[in-house]
């Protein structure tokens, strides 16, 4: 763990500590509509699919698909500079929703990436505080 | 759901009256955002032969309008700082005239300033929403991140090389229009399709050549009821049809990857019009990045999904083509200061009235500009004829 972590720390609201707190225990816990079993993701204190309360907390293994891909060059603050190129993802949950994450252990080249490869969670802690939630090839 | 019927009472009863940029665009650092703001209201003024007193209605985005009427000198009563994105100045059309059609104002006076380039006090966003919370921690972080990640799964669906090769075509062929426009950020610099592909990666699949410019910049649009345009110093361009909406805000949120916004906002502008989009003399087209183009041409239905590659190689784009396409060079190579929506009305505007000098087309009827803000988030359509 380093202390001179310089790149932007998720700032958790109410409705999201569950999710940021699950991953430093190495869980993902994301939200579901008890009426028609739909995930939803980023978590929020209502159901977006039925504007009611209906919404419940499951733990998921985070085992996924990769959905799409972008392999950065330019970094877009300065504290990413040591880090290009690197992967950004959407990760598609095998229970269905859509995360944004990075794809970790594998060389930055389009031709090791292939839209649909399966993936595995990597959780990565940065400080005390926080662990992000990555992806590796499965 | 819009109401086609009512929107379709309003199709032409309102015009564009004056059209202006800033002094100069580009690099300024010698003049504020708000300066260039005032500068293009000043400009529109004139080239339509109103007076600042005239104004009774102001829009703007990315500031508020309580600071920009205050250095123009203007005290509105009809007041809008709607800004959702570099399509926002495109969505203050649909809501001027709605303002002006419902008796709030009279003469709308849109403005837009920023430095983008040479900004000395750069906004950032608030640090709770969930943009910042999900997807920043990453380093998804900026349009370049997640428009690329919205082309990538594009390529995929529909074909990486075609793909490819239409982006190429239309970072060569809106060169080509800068290099006919004295105001172009690029106007004495050519680009070939081996530049294209040689620029360096900035968030593979882009190019640094797919990405737009970032410039300093201001413009401004006056709209009035044709009634009152009759007063203006030239002949009023009429507003035949708008739409705008969003759908999303940070990339990961958004419902199809390969379709944004522009599959309502561009019907529903053509319909409003009344006309054909086959009838359609000029298309300007938001291009924060050669991909935003691609994907906007098919969204509104030019063609449909994944049938843009093969549109744009079908159609010739480039100065002398019979599909003119971002004919003042785009946000790619004329201007891009954050948020260009704006510049495609001026655009189109001067086109309409065949004021657009060595780059100006023949019979120029009727033109679609279409605004895509945020992380494509956001897109407004607006059809103008004359
Ligand atoms: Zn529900």
């Amino acid at each position: 763990m380093k202390n001179d972590y310089n790149k932007p720390l998720p700032i958790p609201q109410p409705e999201s500590d569950k999710f940021w707190n699950g991953l430093k225990k190495k869980e993902i816990w994301v939200q579901k509509c008890s009426s028609t079993n739909q995930y939803q993701f980023y978590p929020r204190t209502h159901c977006i699919f039925h504007n009611q309360n209906d919404i419940e907390w499951v733990k998921v293994s985070g085992d996924s698909t990769l959905f799409t891909y972008a392999i950065v060059y330019q970094a877009p603050m300065h504290s990413f500079l040591d880090d290009v190129p690197y992967v950004n993802a959407l990760v598609k949950l095998n229970e269905g929703p859509i995360i944004p994450s990075n794809i970790v252990d594998i060389e930055p080249d389009p031709s090791n990436f292939k839209i649909g490869m399966k993936l595995k969670p990597v959780f990565v802690n940065v400080n005390k505080n926080f662990t992000l939630l990555k992806f590796r090839p499965a | 759901m819009p109401n086609l019927n009512k929107l379709k009472n309003l199709s032409g009863k309102m015009s564009i009256v004056g059209v202006s940029e800033s002094d100069q665009i580009g690099k300024v650092p010698e003049k504020s955002p708000l300066a260039l703001h005032a500068e293009a209201a000043i400009n529109a003024l004139d080239d339509a032969g109103f007076h600042l007193s005239d104004v009774d209605g102001l829009f703007t985005a990315g500031w508020s309008t309580l600071d920009i009427a205050e250095y123009i000198g203007v005290q509105p009563r009809y007041t809008d700082s709607t800004s959702v994105g570099g399509s926002s100045f495109v969505i203050h059309i649909a809501h001027a005239i709605a303002a002006i059609s419902a008796g709030y104002c009279e003469v709308a006076l849109i403005t837009h300033g920023q430095s983008g380039r040479s900004d000395r006090a750069p906004q950032e966003r608030h640090l709770g929403i969930p943009m910042v919370q999900f997807e920043y921690p990453y380093g998804i972080i900026g349009p370049p991140s997640s428009y690329s990640l919205a082309c990538s799964r594009y390529m995929y669906q529909y074909g990486e090389d075609r793909t490819r090769n239409a982006m190429a075509e239309i970072a060569v062929s809106t060169r080509k229009w800068a290099n006919l426009n004295p105001k172009a950020y690029f106007y004495d610099k050519g680009m070939t399709h081996d530049d294209y592909h040689n620029s360096k990666w900035v968030s593979w699949p882009f190019h640094l050549l797919d990405c737009c410019l970032v410039t300093d910049a201001g413009a401004a649009i006056i709209i009035t009821t044709n009634e009152r345009a009759k007063n203006a110093r030239k002949k009023g361009v009429n507003i035949l049809g708008v739409g705008e909406g969003h759908d999303h805000s940070m990339i990961s949120q958004m419902p199809d990857l390969t379709k944004a916004f522009g599959i309502k906002t561009g019907p529903q502008a053509i319909e409003m019009s009344g006309i054909s989009i086959n009838e359609i003399d000029l298309a300007m087209i938001y291009d924060s990045f050669t991909y935003t183009v691609l994907v906007s041409l098919e969204n509104i239905g030019f063609c449909k999904p994944g049938e843009g590659p093969d549109f744009l190689l079908e159609k010739s784009i480039k100065p002398g083509g019979n599909f003119p396409l971002n004919t003042n060079g785009g946000g790619l190579s004329y201007t891009h200061p954050g948020m260009y929506g704006i510049f495609t009305i001026v655009e189109a505007v001067r086109k309409l009235r065949n004021e657009a000098e060595n780059r100006q087309i023949e019979n120029c009827n009727l033109a679609l500009a279409h605004g895509t803000g945020g992380l494509l988030s956001s897109t407004a359509t607006v059809v103008l004829g004359i």
